[in-house]
């Protein structure tokens, strides 16, 4: 079962690449979407199921592992794919653009599909690598200067990342001569502290948190996510970063390194200085792509903090806020999508009192604005109480203070964001926009509703989760 | 003097001329020794089959892929090639002392690592590991492959 998930998007990629592109324009955008949707379904039931759903299989050759944790990024890159192709199909606006974004869709999926079920190193780093490669095309997509100069310093600090992670399993190979999970497991455990592991550890560590987007490595991550296009941006933004650094993170932690408190030490210090730095930068920021980038620093960092608590409440809560923030992040780009669309502009100078004429925007934006500072009774809420909660449980009480301050300011630079764009009064000259086309706005219910509703029934949701 | 050293000093001297020339076709040349370097010292430690897949994809398919991205581009005009030679030398001024400290270093802190390495496979081994074992990894490897190239093609078609 679990190969179809690498197999159907790629078997879709040849079908549609067979045919001439315009014929194929409506056909493409549907299949994708289906392909997307779907798999979001399907994870979304295996998840609340009651099958026993750690299916190992090794069908075709293809060694790949079907368990809790590889179904929620199932779920979530559905979600977020299918969001980022609806944008897509309102916002690019060649032909051959767009055919060209769902083939590198399909191709992220791909990659993405392949980060949540495999459990070797090697094939790690690799599936790390198709999603880089088709993300730096989407990126590059409309050709412009600035979208070329974000791409190239994503490209640098990847090649940087990719050194640090190919070293890291040249090092790996020579001690445990597999690079399968259980063996990298067994030889970490029997290294007794050997030089070369720890050293192998913190190369690929540092690779990933490259690849995060995180503090000191997160220089890259907003020219990528202003430069992008506005679909590109929902999808880099939701679940490509996230997928490519965090998750794979969490499985090279869970399933080879274990928490070791040298580990711990390294994540609470990252993640604390992600928060403070992302949320630091993005007061003032006059771009709205680029303050919702640097806000997705900050909030990686709490992703990282949870991590750092070690214990499977900050495991829980730190996949929690990463799903919280797919909803979040993903909804705040599309509404920044809507407004870049009908304004012409992302300069927030140039806006104010957009809610009048854009309501579902203006209300949507605010729903995620609020979810993003973790006032209750959002979903955001409850992921970083929870974070707070797994630092305070493991007496990491300076990160904890640390973590509820940034929430803070948090708090601070989207009320801005709401007041210069969205409240008082509106302009004289944007008295004519008008509320964005129903591919913007759908979206931006959908992922409202999720947060809503994932806040309001957090009690089920978190009982069905963990069982 | 032992030829992999040799060898390997000459295959760090192709990468710096990889990353120092100004021209691009010469950096893909220069990338394209370095890796026909790597396959002789692969070849002189008994992976033949290794060397082969370096010589054949990075010396070889990488080489290609870079040169037809290459010809799409334009030349500088020659004013603006010699201004910009000139502030790229002025980059790699502190090399030298950064060499040089890393080989003192390097002498300085070397010592031997004792690892048990896992016993040579055959031939037949390493081609039953690449299609048995690691068949997701070559399906990955041709999507990194499909993607690159795909990339090549949409940004480069059509543009002036």
């Amino acid at each position: 079962m679990s190969y179809l998930f690498i197999l159907v998007p790629f078997l879709l990629l040849l079908i549609l690449n067979l045919f001439p592109q315009r014929k194929m324009e409506a056909i493409a955008f549907w299949t994708c979407m289906l392909v997307f949707s779907g798999q979001a379904l399907f994870a979304f039931f295996c998840v609340f199921s009651r099958w026993n759903i750690y299916w190992p299989e090794a069908l075709l050759g293809f060694n790949l592992y079907f368990d809790r944790l590889a179904l929620f990024l199932l779920f979530t890159v559905g979600l977020v794919g299918a969001v980022a192709m609806l944008v897509g199909h309102f916002t690019i606006k060649y032909e051959h653009e767009r055919f060209n974004f769902k083939n590198l869709m399909l191709v992220s999926l791909i990659g993405i599909n392949g980060i949540a079920m495999v459990r070797d190193l090697f094939t790690l780093y690799l599936f790390i690598e198709v999603t880089a490669i088709a993300t730096f095309i989407l990126i590059a997509l409309q050709r412009d200067r600035f979208a070329i100069e974000g791409v190239l310093k994503y490209l640098i600090l990847s090649v940087v990342a990719t050194t640090l992670m190919l070293s890291s399993i040249a090092l790996f190979l020579l001690f445990a001569g597999g690079l399968s999970f259980p063996a990298l497991r067994a030889a970490v455990n029997a290294s007794g502290g050997n030089f070369l592991i720890l050293s192998a550890i913190a190369l690929f560590l540092c690779g990933l948190f490259i690849k995060g987007g995180l503090f000191p490595f997160h220089g890259w991550l907003p020219d990528a996510y202003t430069a992008a296009p506005a679909s590109v941006s929902v999808f880099l933004a939701g679940i490509v970063t996230k997928a490519s650094g965090i998750f794979a993170l969490t499985r090279f932690l869970t399933s080879v390194t274990g928490f070791s408190p040298p580990i711990k030490s390294i994540l609470l210090l990252v993640g604390a200085l992600s928060v403070v730095t992302g949320a630091l930068a993005a007061i003032g920021q006059k771009d709205i792509k680029r303050m919702l980038a640097y806000s997705s620093i900050s909030q990686m960092g709490y992703i990282i903090l949870g991590l750092g608590a070690g214990t499977k409440l900050g495991i829980f809560a730190a996949l929690f806020h990463f799903l919280n923030h797919a909803l979040f992040k993903g909804q705040l780009f599309v509404n920044a999508a809507a407004v870049e669309e009908q304004v012409g502009s992302r300069d927030m100078q140039k806006m104010g009192g957009l809610a009048q004429n854009m309501p579902i925007t203006g209300t949507t934006a605010l729903l995620a604005s609020l979810s993003a500072a973790g006032i209750p009774p959002l979903a955001g809420f409850w992921s970083k109480l929870f974070i707070i909660m797994a630092l305070w449980l493991t007496g990491n009480y300076t990160y904890a203070i640390i973590a509820v301050l940034a929430s803070v300011i948090t708090l601070g630079y989207f009320l801005a964001l709401q007041r210069q764009v969205f409240f008082g009064k509106i302009r004289e000259e944007l008295c004519n926009i008008r509320e964005a086309n129903i591919y913007v706005v759908l979206p931006a219910v959908i992922l409202s509703f999720l947060t809503v509703f994932i806040g309001l029934c957090f009690p089920l949701v978190m009982r069905l989760i963990i069982r | 003097m032992n030829i992999i050293l040799v060898l390997l000093i000459c295959m760090a001297l192709a990468g710096l001329w990889a990353v120092m020339t100004s021209l691009l076709l010469r950096a893909a040349i220069a990338l394209a020794l370095t890796s026909a370097i790597l396959t002789i010292i692969m070849f002189r430690l008994g992976a033949p089959l290794a060397g082969v897949f370096e010589l054949s994809v990075c010396a070889g398919l990488i080489s290609v892929v870079f040169i037809s991205v290459i010809s799409l581009t334009h030349r500088l005009p020659l004013q603006e090639y010699l201004k910009r030679r000139q502030s790229r030398i002025s980059r790699f001024i502190f090399l030298p002392f950064i060499l040089l400290a890393a080989v003192i270093i390097i002498f300085f802190i070397h010592k031997p690592i004792l690892v048990t390495l896992p016993a040579m496979g055959t031939i037949t081994e390493v081609r039953s590991v690449m299609w048995d074992v690691r068949r997701l990894d070559l399906f990955g490897q041709i999507m990194v492959l499909l993607a690159g190239v795909y990339g090549v093609l949409i940004l480069f078609k059509g543009r002036q």
